[in-house]
């Protein structure tokens, strides 16, 4: 049994149909890439894991039982935690507070010194305003605030998005370490080539639908496949 | 030209006014960055705290006594205003918000009405503040400087409790991003009764350590909510910070065209908040997004 199953759901924004009983599964320690274009249904598919969005039909279990249809606190609880593309640093809030308030409905939270430990930037931000953070360090401590809950499964919205290569390259060595230490993840990216450097197994989705399915070495053996599907190059 | 020593005792005054809205205000102003509801009840709730100590006054014959007695009849009135009303509206639109809350304050002052009259009811300076302090300077009713003082020792509290608590934690997250907060396994919701209960009690004990310096009548919390409006708008929406520089700002503005002019004060901080609104629309400590 996969630790993640999510069985053919359907999932409506108001009238418009975004997700076509779409089904993924994830086993425990794995890492798996969500790609695909803008609109594909990569984000909707996290928001509705995560129960900010409720699916219409199908569903989703952990650990074989259902979640789908608790609101996005009780999934967090049992052990889920995203990652938002948007960020959402509490911006009136510190560093340390940020963590602290992540901490706080964590049944086992990882003190603070383990997440300074992956992201030592946080450390010397600790009693800096969210507001006053750099891109770079926000995506950190939007990570950092995942991690102190030490979760289940983590499930990461564009961690790279519109950030400097130089902390591109960072994040992805820090996810790379996350995924070797035996963290599940799924992983939702544009950066194509900085997802696959990680991930075990990959879906590419178009239209709300699953087209393909294999390991990560098999793409990137067979890029114009992977453009084929959907038409983002590896270097996209 | 109103005398120097006009002036400064109307800066006095202000200081005392201000106080009262800041804590007034920050009560209106943490209820609605939680959650999310105008309390329109929230200048009939000044009048309440200002009757429950002139009872419990009767009773007690000691300041402090009324001041604890009514304050928790002001949480248990809070406990129940959430869970037998305000709560079924989290879910509605704001315009249903507004006019049950507007209703529960015609209620509660038509109930104040009903039982003690619509004439003025006094309640004594407590007998540790009466007559004036020499200040050098300035010659000034104790009481007030007393207000003050207890007024910026609760809303201490206030700080204390939104800045160095769990709970604190929560509101101040929930007031920028209730999603994010409930993405990260907690349930906001729960917060909503202390909050509201809090905002209750902070806007009672306005309403209670005011009672001695004025009149007690069921329509003297009608001002006061009007006011607080402008200063949370000042301030900006849901900060605790802006509703406490806001309501000091307010206060002397009020006092000190009342030294010149009383017909204008009201003008002048009308002015003021659409300044405000034109150059800095989120208000003076506000952040853009959330209600």
């Amino acid at each position: 049994m996969s630790l993640l199953e999510v069985e053919r759901i359907n999932a409506l924004y108001g009238d418009s149909h975004v997700l076509f009983d779409l089904s993924i599964h994830v086993n425990e320690k794995e890492v798996v890439a969500l790609l695909g274009r803008n609109g594909a249904g990569k984000t909707t598919t996290l928001r509705t894991i995560m129960g900010v969005l409720s699916p219409r039909s199908g569903e989703i279990r952990l650990d074989g039982k259902p979640i789908s249809g608790l609101p996005p606190s009780a999934i967090a609880r049992v052990g889920v935690q995203l990652v938002p593309e948007e960020r959402a640093i509490f911006g009136g809030l510190t560093v340390e507070e940020n963590l602290r308030l992540a901490a706080l409905t964590a049944p086992k939270p990882w003190p603070l010194d383990r997440v300074y430990e992956v992201f030592p930037r946080l450390k010397e931000r600790r009693t800096s305003r969210g507001r006053t953070l750099s891109g770079g360090e926000q995506q950190m401590l939007s990570i950092g605030r995942a991690l102190i809950r030490d979760p289940r499964i983590i499930l990461m919205d564009e961690p790279f998005e519109g950030l400097a290569p130089l902390i591109v390259r960072d994040l992805v060595n820090v996810s790379r370490a996350l995924a070797a230490e035996g963290r599940t993840m799924i992983v939702v990216e544009q950066n194509v080539a900085a997802a696959l450097s990680f991930a075990d197994r990959v879906y590419g989705l178009n239209n709300g639908h699953v087209v393909y399915e294999g390991s990560a070495k098999e793409l990137q053996a067979e890029p114009e496949r992977m453009a084929s599907f959907i038409g983002v190059g590896l270097h996209g | 030209m109103p005398s120097w020593a006009t002036l400064l005792s109307q800066a006095f005054n202000g200081l005392a006014l201000g106080s009262l809205l800041a804590l007034v205000s920050s009560g209106l102003t943490i209820i609605l960055g939680t959650l999310g509801v105008l309390n329109f009840a929230h200048g009939a709730l000044f009048t309440v705290g200002a009757y429950a100590i002139f009872v419990a006054f009767q009773y007690t014959s000691s300041f402090f006594l009324a001041v604890a007695m009514g304050s928790v009849f002001m949480l248990v009135l809070g406990i129940l205003l959430e869970r037998v009303i305000v709560r079924l509206f989290y879910d509605r639109p704001h315009e249903d918000q507004i006019l049950v809350t507007y209703g529960v304050g015609i209620v509660l002052v038509e109930v104040l009405r009903n039982v003690f009259g619509s004439h003025a009811q006094r309640v004594p300076v407590p007998s540790w503040g009466t007559g004036v302090t020499e200040m050098g300077f300035l010659m000034y009713p104790t009481y007030r400087l007393q207000l003050i003082g207890m007024v910026a020792a609760i809303l201490l509290a206030l700080y204390l409790i939104l800045y160095r608590t769990s709970l604190g934690l929560v509101v101040r997250a929930g007031i920028e991003n209730p999603g994010m907060v409930g993405i990260l396994g907690i349930d906001v919701k729960r917060t909503f009764l202390v909050v509201f209960a809090v905002g209750c009690v902070a806007v009672g004990l306005a309403g209670m350590l005011y009672a001695p310096v004025v009149a007690v009548s069921p329509d003297m919390g009608a001002t006061f909510m009007v006011q607080s409006f402008v200063v949370i708008v000042l301030g900006g929406l849901g900060s605790f910070p802006g509703a406490v520089v806001g309501g000091l700002i307010a206060g002397e503005i009020i006092s000190i065209t009342s030294a010149f002019n009383s017909a204008y004060s009201d003008v002048m901080l009308y002015g003021l908040m659409a300044l405000v609104l034109v150059l800095r629309p989120q208000g003076l400590f506000g952040s853009e997004g959330r209600v």
